[in-house]
């Protein structure tokens, strides 16, 4: 049992050591070099698909040793949390020797002042007690605390460098926690909107959705966000052609019983509602179409979402009529902003703003499917049950659209018209509780640092020793307690000079 | 317009930092037969600042014709060098005009940013009397500037929606405060380890007889990046904060934050190992220099190898 004890003893004691902390740190930095070249799962999943693919052998054991999420990973967490403990480890008992220091006088001079680095000495005619008083008021005009013995005095200054040290510390230790409770308790979601249309606060709403443990969908406030319009510009110089220059979105949004408010939201400026906020993450483009049956009725008009699919917004979707009769149609298509001739690969989009737009689709077509309620996606088609139609001489259909034609379809079975087109946009919705406490905790971890690392902790004596002569010694000496510090003579010398000590005794030194 | 002349003035501070460069090396060189007495160096560290230029030792000792001429050429240097930064600075201010922003979006605007930053510093402590780290700083100034000026030059173009913001000034200026400070600090680094190799075999001549000892560039090192350290984690938060207004989440694990955080815990284990039995000195300083190295790889490589949100090199 006693050898169980020990050897806890002993694994604590190694692990809340500096050099444990030290090794604790390169490793951490190590550590979190793979999930910077590996593709990681919970940002980009496509690419951890794609490198499985390319790497098999060695992908399924990257994938086992969780290399594909590093920073979620148990080895990883298992790192930081020795880190931690280790670092709780190292605060406690120093924030208890800290808070003692603080509470006594500073320890008492030591016997020969003359092996510290600064030392100075020199006779003076006066007593003992007038030197010290006027020693120790100067320490005390100098910020120093004072020890004062019947023949000596010892100061100290810079008790700020330890509490800005346990500042920072401690402060690392509550931004974990901050961190962690926005972990539990936040949600992130992200939502497409069409200008003109609106997006409510409730889960089915939502594209994308993901909540810590502790999320519960009661945790939802009712709010709705209508985009009304959203404006996008891009260079068109010679310089970075088709860079990013401008996305602005004009939004309306009523939060709980609040009236409608008209908001501007920017990529550096989010709307918040309700402790929620609202970010343009996004946007892309979505045609307008109307779609007619061989019956002649409109089966399908509106705005379509295609998903970007290159830096020039070539966007891909697909147009859904279910309730055309007497056969269901369905259009798979591609949006070009800008189209152009690209000799390779035939119509491409050039520009990412719209300046010549085309809609290109190709057209299915099969008897009416019955009513099952079960989701479907909407970016791809479920070919099951459909036929691709063909012209009179075999090819495929494909139609080539500019905005304010229509295409007949090929036996009567009805048409496709390209209205025009309206840009839509990507909304995220989050909020994370506990973010007061990691900003803060930060932001005080830089000034408890700055701090410890700017001031300077230093140690002045005094001693005056009665000569027989009458006369007394007078002996000044300093001590830097961190190196890389400057003007400790300089303030050895002014203490002597404050004891009674002359100009040329004071700068005389006996090392 | 003013983007050529900007240009302009780029290009000629990368010829004159090489010359400045080679000149430095044409003083190391003539310092290099200079025989120094040992004891006399062991003297110099009695000035607990350690910003001491010893010349004044040496040179006595060394025939008067040739420390004169080392003289002259280290003034040269210094001189040329002088000139190369009001060029450096003047093209980056004309580069900030010609953009009609501060001149920071994008690796070219950074780089020059930095290296503009990094010759201040070192001039002023150049005056001071530090102009030991004429070489290598000139070395680093004209490896920069000719990379920055042939390689990573973009023409002048103004910023994506996400860089419009108050974070931006901010987040950059503490980055390239903390750049200058980190490579001085790092230059420092090495040359103490020169230096404290040299006094173990007990082999201290020529120039680096010059130098100050190791216990204070150690110190001069540690000041730096003591000064640096602190920045940096700002510019981190900063970051940070500016990525929530952005991208709505704070913390995205991108491979520029990724490196950025792998660069602050390397220099945290800098400052402990400062302070560690078994760490101090010569292990310590390679840290900073492993330290600094992840730097400039989160600088250049993560901006050239990988595709992040921080991919804005425009190259």
């Amino acid at each position: 049992m006693k050898s169980v004890f020990s050897w806890l003893r002993f694994a604590w004691t190694t692990l809340t050591s500096m050099r444990t902390a030290l090794i604790l740190l390169l490793i951490l930095g190590i550590a979190a070099i793979p999930g910077s070249f590996l593709p990681q799962r919970p940002t980009d999943p496509v690419g951890v698909a794609d490198h499985l693919r390319a790497n098999p052998g060695v992908g399924e054991w990257l994938n086992r040793l969780g290399f594909y999420d590093v920073f979620g990973s148990p080895w990883f967490a298992a790192i930081y949390l020795l880190l931690f403990i280790s670092l709780i480890g190292c605060i406690l008992p120093r924030t208890a020797t800290f808070v003692r220091a603080l509470r006594q006088p500073p320890s008492p001079a030591p016997g020969r002042l003359s092996r510290l680095p600064e030392f100075t000495t020199g006779l003076v005619v006066a007593s003992g007690d007038e030197v010290l008083a006027a020693a120790e008021a100067h320490l005390r005009a100098h910020k120093y605390r004072v020890r004062r013995e019947s023949s000596a005095i010892s100061a100290e200054r810079g008790y700020l460098r330890e509490a800005g040290n346990l500042v920072f510390h401690i402060c690392l230790v509550t931004t974990l926690i901050g961190l962690a409770w926005g972990a539990l308790f936040s949600f992130k979601g992200t939502a497409i909107v069409v200008e003109g249309q609106a997006f409510s606060n409730t889960l089915t709403q939502y594209d994308e959705f993901g909540g810590g443990a502790g999320f519960r969908a009661a945790q939802l406030s009712p709010f709705t966000v209508r985009l009304d319009s959203f404006e996008a510009e891009f260079e068109t110089g010679p310089v970075q052609q088709g860079a990013a220059r401008l996305f602005r979105a004009e939004v309306t949004v009523t939060g709980a019983g609040g009236a409608p408010s008209q908001q501007v939201l920017e990529v550096n400026a989010p709307v918040t509602v309700g402790g929620n906020s609202v970010h343009l993450l996004g946007h892309g483009y979505a045609p307008v179409v109307t779609v007619r049956d061989g019956n002649g009725d409109v089966a399908f008009s509106g705005p379509v979402v295609f998903l970007p699919q290159d830096a020039n917004f070539r966007s891909d979707g697909v147009i859904k009529a279910p309730d055309a009769r007497p056969e269901r149609l369905a259009f798979e298509g591609v949006f070009l902003p800008t189209a152009g001739e690209d000799g390779a690969n035939g119509m491409v989009s050039v520009f990412p703003d719209v300046l010549n737009p085309q809609l290109l689709v190709n057209a299915w077509a099969g008897p009416p499917k019955a009513e099952t309620g079960m989701p479907e996606n909407v970016y791809s088609l479920n070919k099951t049950g459909l036929t691709q139609l063909t012209k009179p001489n075999g090819d495929p259909v494909r139609a080539g659209l500019a905005v304010g034609t229509s295409y007949e379809l090929p036996d009567g079975r009805g048409s496709i018209s390209f209205d025009g087109w309206k840009r839509w946009t990507k909304l995220q919705i989050s909020n994370t509780p506990g973010g007061w406490l990691t900003l803060g905790s930060v932001m005080l971890a830089v000034l408890g640092m700055s701090i410890s690392l700017s001031v300077k902790p230093r140690r002045l004596f005094v001693r005056a020793v009665p000569e027989p002569t009458g006369q007394l010694t007078i002996s000044v000496a300093g001590l830097d307690r961190v190196d890389g510090r400057e003007g400790l003579a300089a303030e050895v010398r002014a203490l002597a000079l404050a004891c009674g000590l002359s100009n040329s005794e004071a700068d005389k030194e006996e090392p | 317009m003013i983007a050529y002349y900007s240009s302009l003035a780029m290009v000629t501070s990368a010829v004159l930092y090489l010359l400045a460069m080679t000149v430095h090396a044409a003083e190391w060189a003539s310092a290099r037969a200079v025989k120094v007495p040992e004891p006399v160096l062991v003297g110099a560290g009695a000035e607990p600042d350690g910003v001491v230029t010893p010349s004044g030792v040496l040179v006595e000792d060394a025939p008067p014709a040739r420390s004169q001429r080392i003289e002259l050429l280290g003034r040269a240097a210094l001189g040329i060098t002088f000139v190369a930064a009001a060029t450096h600075i003047l093209g980056v201010v004309l580069r900030g005009v010609a953009a009609n922003r501060a001149p920071w979006g994008n690796m070219y605007e950074f780089i020059t940013s930095a290296l503009a930053a990094v010759v201040i510093v070192y001039l002023v402590m150049a005056l001071r009397g530090t102009r030991w780290l004429g070489l290598p700083a000139t070395l680093l100034l004209a490896i920069g500037q000719g990379l920055a000026v042939t390689v990573f030059y973009v023409d002048v173009s103004e910023l994506m929606p996400a860089l419009h913001s108050v974070w931006f000034r901010i987040h950059i200026f503490a980055a390239v405060a903390a750049a200058a400070a980190f490579n001085i600090g790092g230059i420092a680094a090495l040359i103490y380890l020169w230096r404290s190799r040299a006094e173990a075999k007990g082999s201290v001549r020529g120039y680096l007889a010059r130098i100050p000892s190791a216990d204070a560039l150690d110190r001069i090192s540690y000041r730096f990046h003591a000064f640096a350290f602190p920045l940096w984690t700002f510019t981190i938060a900063a970051g940070a904060i500016w990525a929530q207004y952005a991208w709505g989440r704070f913390w995205g694990w991108d491979p520029k934050e990724t490196w950025s955080l792998a660069t602050w815990i390397i220099y945290a284990g800098y400052l402990h190992a400062r302070a560690t039995v078994g760490w101090k000195g010569r292990r310590a300083a390679i840290v900073a220099l492993i330290g600094l190295a992840s730097f400039w790889f989160n600088f250049v490589g993560i901006n050239l190898l990988t595709s992040g949100l921080h991919s804005y090199a425009g190259i």
